[in-house]
């Protein structure tokens, strides 16, 4: 029995894993050769997807980038343990795997992910069990210690959230997973739900019983529709194997889960439209305080965090608070899963230390650009996050790094642009998107968003561009100190990026940038 | 594929909200429910919503019109969306949604005359490492150049 992988993560889909699959499963039962397909996830080697492993005693052999028609000549090779064009040795020592420090994504693209049982043989539910014998205070100061920061962007310390609701007095309270991955760019939390869900479900299960939480639920966008069935199966197979429901593993604690799918707003990732959203109603922003932790869901005591930020939480219970804070830099403790996206050579998703600089993960680990052309802007953290140049490059991947330089690291996503880029045409766009996306319940984030692109259209028209310029910055200066959230809030950072970093882009002889730009936090 | 949809009626539209009416802030199951089974909202189905959970039409109207999924009326024989964000901006998006724009003669939020094909926007499928992204009636399709859009865009005129 030869046993085959090939990743049912939607990455690898979009690229043929599914018609791969159907030539493995024809061409076998052609030739008569008994063999198993496990439908992993993706181990984030993007560029090559669909990468198809196969068991070996020497550990799994990975060949990629395949297609249905390889696929001959491919199961040639696997039963000859012979060489091939697509063969790239065994997958966990494909140098760009090695390189990383998989903490949280050690099992995504290794396990299936529709099997408790493989979970728990890869070290699943081990956190679980540990959290099982100790106190919530015990837990809390485990979360605390590690540094664990909210890995959705605003990194908040998670264990100062989970630790205001655990003291709440109430009579009902929830755990809220944020998986309206809505950034460009991410890809993070669609991999983790797709490849390893239970990590996710193990996470949500220990926040329930430290905080004294017996329902949960996750709010996964409804671009996802590979990541909502992977959770539903994963739920129930959780259920099933008496992980979830009434007296988890044995012990006196209750914990239920329920997927809610979005319905293609994008504010919904900003924690208190989500709450709205899940009660049903328009997704409008609340304003702060009461915090979610006081009065969250349903007004009750909510914990509320990123997948990621959930799905750390089992390897800090498992090896300890040390274990996970040993790695990182300054107040960036842990690992962060970074996704290499865009106009990329070698995109996918790499999980290290923070403290790597932007450079290495462009130029070295990335490879530069497809295209070939010259690297001439990135986007990190998303729609809102700072355009950098390259001569910022040697900025270290770190919440306060990045705010040092106007910038943020968001959810650890990274776009690739050459050198045929328009800046004003991205500083447009991000007006155009937080116009789009507005809530509308404040009026910088409402309107100043539709006057920034009236505006920058005027720019680009070339109608008296220095005043016009003069205006977008009144206004971002406007949005980001008067928007309710990070929508209106953070908008001015790619603007303002776009117009201090790359300024010959909006009109000649401007001249330097302006101090207000200079000095913009 | 093509989707096939049920046409409205009103005692399957009060059945499928029965169904979902007793959960915790049920409105936007509900309406995700309904647009599975119509293909869109039907505007009689709004004050029904309503009745069943005990809101004011005005309510549900707010909440039906807020999100860009819901339809109010239904779309052409097959859905393309094509990723508009920006990781599919840099890897030379915006030059294949002029293409479909063209090809198809109608401009992105648009159905075609004959009913057949409806183009949208989508805000980001989280295929960036494999961009462009588009996906034709569920199914999602990554490292988008010419040829392969050509070919969706011809799928979906069939």
């Amino acid at each position: 029995m030869m046993k085959i992988y090939v990743p049912r993560d939607a990455a690898a889909i979009a690229v043929g894993a599914d018609e791969v699959v159907a030539a493995v499963e024809q061409t076998a039962g052609q030739r008569g050769l008994s063999i198993e397909i496990v439908r992993n996830g993706s181990r984030g080697l993007c560029w090559l997807e669909p990468m198809v492993e196969v068991a070996t005693a020497r550990g799994r052999v990975a060949f990629g980038p395949v297609s249905a028609a390889d696929v001959p000549s491919l199961l040639d090779a696997m039963v000859s343990d012979g060489p091939h064009a697509l063969r790239l040795g065994v997958a966990d020592e494909i140098p760009w795997l090695k390189r990383q420090t998989r903490l949280t994504f050690a099992r995504c693209g290794v396990v299936d992910p529709r099997s408790v049982e493989d979970y728990r043989a890869h070290g699943g539910y081990k956190g679980l069990e540990r959290a099982l014998t100790l106190t919530s205070d015990q837990i809390l100061t485990d979360v605390t210690t590690s540094g664990l920061r909210g890995r959705g962007g605003a990194g908040f310390p998670t264990g100062i959230k989970w630790k205001t609701v655990a003291q709440a007095q109430a009579d009902r309270k929830y755990i809220v997973c944020n998986a309206d991955e809505g950034d460009s760019g991410t890809f993070a939390d669609r991999m983790i739900m797709e490849g390893d869900p239970f990590v996710v479900i193990e996470g949500m299960t220990i926040a329930g019983i430290t905080v004294g939480a017996t329902k949960g639920y996750i709010y996964i966008r409804s671009e996802y529709p590979h990541a909502v069935e992977a959770m539903n199966a994963a739920i129930a197979a959780a259920n099933r194997a008496g992980f979830l429901g009434h007296r988890i593993g044995g012990s006196t604690h209750s914990f239920d889960l329920e997927v809610r799918v979005g319905a293609g707003a994008y504010v919904c990732g900003e924690e208190t439209s989500l709450l709205e959203s899940l009660e049903g109603r328009r997704g409008i922003v609340r304003a702060k305080p009461p915090l979610p932790a006081h009065k969250g869901l349903f007004g009750k005591p909510t914990v509320i965090n990123n997948v990621l930020s959930f799905a750390a939480i089992p390897f800090i219970l498992d090896n300890g608070a040390k274990a996970y804070a040993d790695f990182g830099m300054g107040r960036s403790r842990g690992t962060m899963p970074i996704q290499l996206a865009g106009n990329i050579k070698y995109g996918g998703l790499f999980e290290i230390a923070f403290g790597v600089t932007l450079g290495e993960l462009i130029d070295d680990i990335g490879g530069g650009t497809l295209s070939g052309r010259p690297v001439r802007a990135v986007q990190v953290g998303g729609p809102l996050g700072a355009y950098f140049p390259r001569a910022l490059f040697d900025t270290p991947f770190d919440y306060e790094a990045f705010a040092a330089r106007d910038g943020l690291i968001g959810h650890g996503g990274i776009v690739v642009f050459d050198d045929s880029v328009d800046m004003r045409k991205q500083a447009r766009f991000a007006m155009e998107f937080c116009a789009v996306e507005s809530c509308g319940k404040c009026t910088p984030c409402r309107i100043g968003s539709t006057r920034g692109v009236e505006t920058i259209d005027k720019i680009i028209r070339g109608e008296r561009v220095s005043e016009n310029l003069a205006v977008v910055e009144d206004l971002c200066n406007t949005m980001k100190f008067g928007s309710l959230c990070a929508l209106g809030g953070f908008t001015p950072y790619p603007v303002m990026s776009a117009l201090k970093h790359f300024r010959e882009d909006f009109g000649r002889d401007l001249g330097p940038a302006p101090a207000t730009l200079q000095a913009a936090e | 594929m093509t989707s096939v949809y049920e046409p409205w009626n009103e005692t399957r539209g009060a059945e499928i909200i029965a169904e979902h009416a007793k959960l915790e802030g049920a409105t936007l199951v509900i309406l995700h429910a309904l647009q599975e089974a119509f293909g869109y909202v039907p505007e009689p189905a709004i004050p029904m919503v309503a009745s069943a959970l005990n809101l004011s039409r005005a309510e549900v109207h707010g909440v039906f019109t807020f999100y860009h999924d819901f339809r109010k009326e239904p779309a052409g024989r097959h859905v393309l969306k094509l990723c508009r964000a920006e990781a599919c901006q840099a890897a030379g998006g915006d030059a294949l949604a002029a293409r479909a724009e063209a090809r198809l003669g109608i401009s992105l939020g648009n159905t075609t005359a004959d009913d057949r094909v409806t183009l949208e926007p989508i805000y980001c499928l989280g295929l960036c490492a494999t961009a462009p992204s588009a996906m034709l009636d569920g199914r999602i399709v990554g490292r988008l150049d010419e040829k392969r859009l050509d070919a969706l865009v011809a799928e979906a005129q069939r």
